[in-house]
């Protein structure tokens, strides 16, 4: 007897398959990026060393309470108004930093009660155990988003003319940062660096106290 | 008459499709390497708050801690929120453990610039928050991130 040699297996159907595991795949993917504000903690300091004496004008204090309600500088305040409250007094530029500048880039008012120069211009916010969660975000928010309407205040002035077409300076440098992050751009790097001194995030947090 | 016979005219080759399979495979491994299965399942509930002034989250450095009310599965564990890293309910005390735990497990060069993702349901109350920063002091893992959802800047 001839033998027979054996039938080829089709393939035809590979395709298929393989078109069936790729959607599958392609339903189950998602390729998520969490987002979110990124804050550094105080390292524990456990010296004695007496901390140093900061004047009420330059401290912005924010206080939530148990029902979430807003005390700034002693007054209530709505949570929409913090925002502007906040830009104000860093932006204040009322007298000098520490090496004796004053704040030449300031656009505030310059009033003798609120903070020198944003240097020395330090928010401190302090909300109770009971506070929630979502208050506590959306006044941090609030806060951030001072400091960054600042920052982008500053890199526009400064380097528009790098970026003429972005409509947010400061984000599209760090955008840029973000792409080239591989290939270190220091010229890049110091700029941001630069606008971040003008404006240094002094965002001091107090623990609840314990009831 | 002529030797040299005109090939088939006007009849279209079928376009051969037997590199088809691979192309297909091409992109499914593209898209089972890109998958990320859920490692963690959720325990608490987990509505995230929403802020605008967000930043974008390197993963490899990340590690996360949730926290928030148990959710209903888990009701006889009470109302209170409590946290919940990786696969199980940790107490506040034992942050500073599973955060050193994961920093030992990460890549070396990535070890110092370790971020702690916090995914804190909105309404959990700030205290335990705060209880949970105190530990991360502690851990000496200062770079948190306060997971949020992006929203629109108005």
């Amino acid at each position: 007897m001839a033998k027979r040699s054996a039938p080829e297996v089709n393939a035809g159907s590979m395709a298929d398959i393989a078109f069936l595991l790729l959607i599958f795949f392609l339903v189950t993917t998602t390729i998520e990026k969490d987002k979110g504000l990124l804050r550094s903690l105080p390292p524990i300091d456990d010296t004695q060393t007496e901390p140093p004496q900061i004047k009420q004008k330059n401290l912005f204090t924010v206080l939530i309470n148990r029902n979430n309600q807003l005390l700034v500088e002693d007054e209530q305040m709505e949570l929409k108004d913090l925002r502007q409250a906040a830009i104000e007094f860093l932006d204040n530029g009322g007298g000098t930093n520490h090496a004796g500048k004053s704040c030449d880039y300031c656009q505030g008012k310059r009033l003798d009660d609120s903070s020198d120069h944003p240097d020395k211009a330090i928010i401190s916010m302090k909300h109770d155990r009971e506070t929630s969660y979502e208050q506590y975000m959306d006044v941090q928010n609030e806060l951030v988003a001072a400091y960054n309407f600042l920052r982008e205040r500053e890199a526009k002035r400064l380097y528009k003319q790098y970026y003429p077409n972005a409509d947010k300076v400061f984000t599209a440098m760090l955008e840029e940062k973000e792409k080239n992050q591989f290939s270190k751009d220091e010229v890049l790097n110091e700029r941001i660096e630069e606008i971040k001194k003008l404006f240094p995030m002094k965002l001091s947090e107090a623990e609840p106290d314990k009831n | 008459m002529s030797k040299f016979k005109k090939g088939k005219q006007g009849d279209l080759p079928a376009i051969s499709t037997a590199s088809l399979p691979d192309i297909v495979f091409m992109l499914l491994f593209f898209f089972m390497v890109a998958t990320v299965m859920r490692d963690s399942t959720l325990m608490i509930e987990n509505n995230l708050p929403s802020a605008d002034q967000v930043e974008k989250l390197k993963k490899d450095r990340t590690t996360y801690i949730y926290a928030g009310k148990p959710s209903t599965q888990y009701k006889h564990l009470g109302e209170e929120p409590r946290i919940q890293f990786n696969d199980a309910f940790i107490g506040v005390e034992d942050v500073r453990s599973s955060v050193l735990q994961a920093q030992a497990d990460m890549v070396e060069e990535l070890k110092s610039k370790i971020v702690i993702g916090l995914k804190v349901d909105k309404n959990t109350h700030a205290g335990l928050v705060s209880d949970i920063k105190q530990e991360l002091r502690k851990a000496n893992t200062l770079k948190v991130m306060y997971i949020a959802n992006a929203k629109a800047e108005e």
